[in-house]
């Protein structure tokens, strides 16, 4: 059968070709295992000879480049945070899933796969979610080995809960810092091959430009943050590990620095973006309470294990929670999806927190949040266990808003959270643009068009640990002896005057608005027409006004300081001027996709409220290319172009998700 | 509210320093120190003028990335507290604030509030670290592990690196945050088979950049992860141990 794609809804949009993701033909099941017996491999005594060039150091980022450091390569690894540690990996919560199955509620590789792809709504590759199950093991056991503290039953067990969007208990965890032990022993193996010598580390350090030659990465062009430097880092191949954009809503759960600049810099060089609009809004973030909030802190979907989440009856009851009888609530999960109940998938979760905040039933001094309970799980099970399972959580709160959640209910609401979408990358986790791997967050692979709890920290240490070596070590194979692009090259020297060029411009506006006030208007642009409901209306609107908000920014953004040493506002403005672009991009994208899949609601493909797939024309992931002028310091016009990867299921049976 | 502000400026590693004082007013009680800090950004620039510069990540009290002095005080007033979980609540409204870098001798100031902590990460460098390539561990529910063994050693994990403690020495020592991976990796299993060479290393990085510790405790009052004072004991046990299992 031949695919078709539809046309697109989207003004002005270019069909592109029908993508080949390179997933071995057959069983999926068996993939993983027969496309590494086709890898290619180096001898350890040459490994030496190449150079990766690995920008960001999270769970994806330390992994590949410690794993291919241990291999014997020259790694050479970025972050633009003063320590590998602090990238924002180390945030997660809640867990890692994995497909151990030990126990008897009957979990398998085989149910793995089903809740992934089915929590994805049936947009993510099958053959992947394979991949993630089976490598699941070897990450936890190499994550315990390295340090990682995993909670153990007392019987001296590794331990599990359950996660949004799974009936079964697999996901592991260290209380609620899951993400931070993860991180932290990633980081340490990184620091080890640092101190063999086989790592070199740029902390500090802003990937700002790819080095292209002869149509392949070679390379990256990085901004020393301290001293403001811009220099060039020939390499045989780049892996991007630079995490998701949710920063382009200007609020949301990720770290203030997190940005999508080397990611849209080697996108417009041409590397694809996958489904750019997909974007997880996470049903339990505290909710904004002051204007100058700068982010959103995110309470970990765990606490949906023993909490309940609620709203008054009566829309506007004004009375303190504990004030409020049982018969006058509305626990509008469990009402609405009895089988999931406060464990339903994100997006579900979160659109209907949006439906009980937005028809009046908002608690808190703002009418913004839902409440999440402890009440009845503190009776169950005695303060002592709450306490033991979620205290850092607990604490938190009390710190950031100056209530205890022993006493009375957490107030939360949706916010930004993960961006499924990131650079289209084939099985082999590479970028249409030869040598450029893509891994972690920033590629769009594994999670669909949602993506389950627990599963985050999985795929990025799978890419790191698991993909990534056998991947770049084949790519490099056939390249023995070729030598790397020379500091006086063109490809080095013009990616260098184009990364000056883009500074010099941005200090020499001297405009009125700051790149904070471009930003925040940029993100409520967003919200409104591309956010957790998004309507062909809302996403007109939101496109004119972006493209608006970038002439404008273009001649009107404020930038102090100079370009040497550290200039912080500067970073920001490149940063934002780099989710000015994105962002009518992810609007496009939205507009194009002519039904609802997990995080994207459209209201025109809705019934009765749940979002309505259209498998029939839309069964294919979207692949985006931008075509304008390669220059960074001025505002192109951008012309779109849709590339479809068709998605087959064999194993697993499409069908209609359904949490009720 | 309103607040006075005595802030540090810096314009280099090389350059003097001095406090310079702006006003703030229309303050939120709830905003943090650090959206203070955003906000007095907002209005420098309005002003032609070049924003503080001050590192932050994650501001839920994670990453370990910000870290000023308020008042003398590491992170600020409320003790165990992150700078970005400081919320102006505990100041009165009118009052006079200090803020400068985290004050060390191994924290060389690079701007404003900006700080080189690196020496932290060359200690985990020297030996913070587990000797075993991805894919060579063995499964993990192979070897036991009490649970309050593993709550214990988490306890110690979890230290963010922020070098709060470190600022908090009246000696510039950094054996808490040390004694924190010493003792966490000691505690489990695997990364135990290598706790002499560890403490060797990890001790001969610490004292290479780091004063030593005179058990004043003050690092433990600021910790924002409640490290245990136990962490030192433990450092000292651990660097004695080596000393009869030495590497050579």
């Amino acid at each position: 059968m031949t695919f078709t794609p539809p046309l697109s809804a989207a003004p002005g949009v270019t069909l592109g070709s029908v993508l080949d993701a390179k997933i071995p033909t057959g069983d999926p099941e068996t993939a993983w295992l027969r496309r590494r017996q086709e890898y290619r491999v180096i001898n350890p005594a040459n490994r030496k000879k190449f150079t990766v060039a690995v920008v960001g150091t999270g769970l994806a980022g330390c992994g590949a480049a410690a794993a291919l450091a241990e291999l014997g390569f020259e790694v050479h690894a970025f972050c633009y945070q003063d320590s590998p540690r602090r990238a924002h990996s180390i945030a997660a919560q809640g867990g890692i899933n994995a497909a151990r199955a030990r126990k008897v509620d009957n979990d398998s590789l085989y149910r793995f796969v089903v809740d992934t792809v089915k929590g994805g709504d049936f947009r993510g590759r099958e053959a992947e979610a394979y991949r993630l199950g089976q490598e699941s093991l070897r990450v936890i056991d190499h994550l315990n080995a390295v340090g990682a503290p995993f909670a153990r039953e007392y019987g001296g067990a590794l331990a599990t809960r359950s996660f949004g969007g799974v009936q079964v208990s697999r996901t592991y965890y260290t209380r609620g810092q899951t993400g931070q032990q993860l991180q932290l022993s990633a980081y340490q193996q990184l620091m080890r091959q640092v101190q063999i010598g086989t790592i070199k580390l740029h902390p500090r350090t802003e990937m700002l430009d790819l080095i292209m030659e002869d149509g392949a990465a070679r390379g990256v062009i990085v901004r020393d943050l301290s001293t403001g430097k811009i220099h060039a880092q020939p390499a045989d191949a780049v892996i991007l590990a630079t995490g998701g954009y949710g920063t382009v809503y200007y609020l949301s759960t990720l770290a203030i620095g997190c940005n999508a600049s080397a990611a849209w810099r080697a996108h417009r060089h041409g590397a694809y973006l996958g489904y750019p609009s997909l974007v997880q809004f996470h049903p339990t973030c505290l909710p904004v309470m002051t204007p100058w909030q700068s982010k959103t802190i995110l309470m970990s979907e765990s606490l949906r294990n023993d909490g309940r989440m609620w709203v008054p009856l009566t829309a506007g009851d004004e009375r303190a929670p504990g004030n409020i009888p049982e018969s006058e609530r509305d626990y509008y999960l469990e009402r609405k999806y009895p089988a999931y109940g406060n464990l339903s998938p994100r997006d579900i979760s979160s659109r209907a927190g949006k439906e009980q905040i937005d028809s009046g039933h908002g608690v808190g001094p703002m009418h913004n949040a839902t409440y999440l309970d402890l009440t009845d799980a503190i009776k169950r099970l005695g303060a002592d266990v709450v306490w033991e399972r979620y205290s850092n959580l607990i604490e938190m709160y009390r710190m950031a808003v100056g209530e205890d959640p022993m006493r009375t209910p957490i107030r939360i609401a949706p916010n930004t959270h993960y961006t499924m979408g990131g650079l289209w990358v084939d099985y082999n986790l590479m970028s249409n643009i030869p040598g450029l791997f893509v891994g972690g967050e920033a590629n769009f692979s594994y999670h669909g068009a949602n993506r389950l709890g627990a599963n985050s920290l999985l795929s990025a240490s799978v890419d790191g640990w698991f993909v990534l070596p056998y991947a770049v070590m084949d790519y490099l194979a056939p390249k023995l002896g070729q030598a790397r692009p020379a500091l006086d090259s063109p490809a080095v020297t013009q990616a260098h005057s184009r990364v000056l060029e883009r500074t010099e411009r941005l200090l020499s506006v001297h405009g009125t608005r700051t790149p904070t006030e471009f930003h925040k208007q940029l993100g409520s642009y967003l919200w409104e027409g591309c956010g957790l409901n998004r309507s062909d209306k809302s996403l007109k609107k939101a496109i004119a006004q972006i493209r608006t908000l970038r002439a404008e920014f273009w001649q009107d953004v404020l930038v102090t300081g100079k370009g040497v040493g550290i200039n912080q506002t500067l970073e920001k403005a490149g940063r934002v001027a780099d989710f000015m672009e994105l962002a009518e991009l992810m609007c496009i994208d939205a507009l194009d996709r002519s039904e609802s899949c997990g995080a994207h609601f459209r209201l025109e493909h809705q019934e009765a409220g749940e979002a309505v797939r259209d498998d029939d024309q839309w069964m294919f992931a979207s692949a985006w290319a931008t075509d304008a002028p390669l220059d960074f310091a001025s505002n192109p016009e951008l012309k779109f172009t849709r590339h479809a990867e068709p998605l087959e299921y064999s194993n697993v049976h499409v069908a209609r998700r359904n949490y009720q | 509210m309103k607040l006075t502000l005595q802030i540090w400026r810096q314009a280099g590693d090389t350059d003097s320093g001095h406090y310079e004082t702006f006003e703030v007013d229309q303050l939120d009680a709830g905003m943090s120190i650090l959206e203070m800090l955003d906000r007095l950004n907002e209005q420098l620039l309005h002003e032609g003028k070049e924003a503080i510069a001050y590192d932050s990540e994650c501001r839920e009290s994670i990453c370990g990335t910000c870290g000023i002095n308020v008042n003398g005080r590491p992170h600020g007033p409320q003790p165990h507290v992150t700078s970005c979980m400081q919320r102006l609540r505990s100041f009165h409204d009118g009052a006079t604030v200090r803020i400068e870098p985290l004050r060390a001798g191994a924290f060389p100031v690079k701007k404003d509030l900006v700080t080189d902590r690196g020496g932290l990460d060359r200690i985990i460098a020297a030996g913070g670290t587990v000797s075993l390539m991805a894919g060579t561990a063995p499964d993990s529910d192979a070897i036991s592990v009490g649970h309050d063994q593993v709550e214990r050693a988490l306890d110690f994990a979890a230290c963010i690196g922020c070098g709060a403690c470190v600022s908090a020495c009246p000696n510039g020592a950094a054996v808490l945050f040390t004694g924190a991976k010493i003792t966490h990796l000691t505690m489990l299993p695997i990364p135990a088979i290598e706790r002499n060479e560890r403490a060797t290393y990890m001790v001969a990085a610490m004292e290479d950049e780091f004063g030593p510790c005179s058990l004043y405790g003050e690092c433990v009052l600021v910790c924002p992860q409640n490290v245990p004072l136990s962490a030192i004991g433990s450092l000292n046990k651990e660097r004695l141990r080596s000393l009869f299992h030495p590497r050579i």
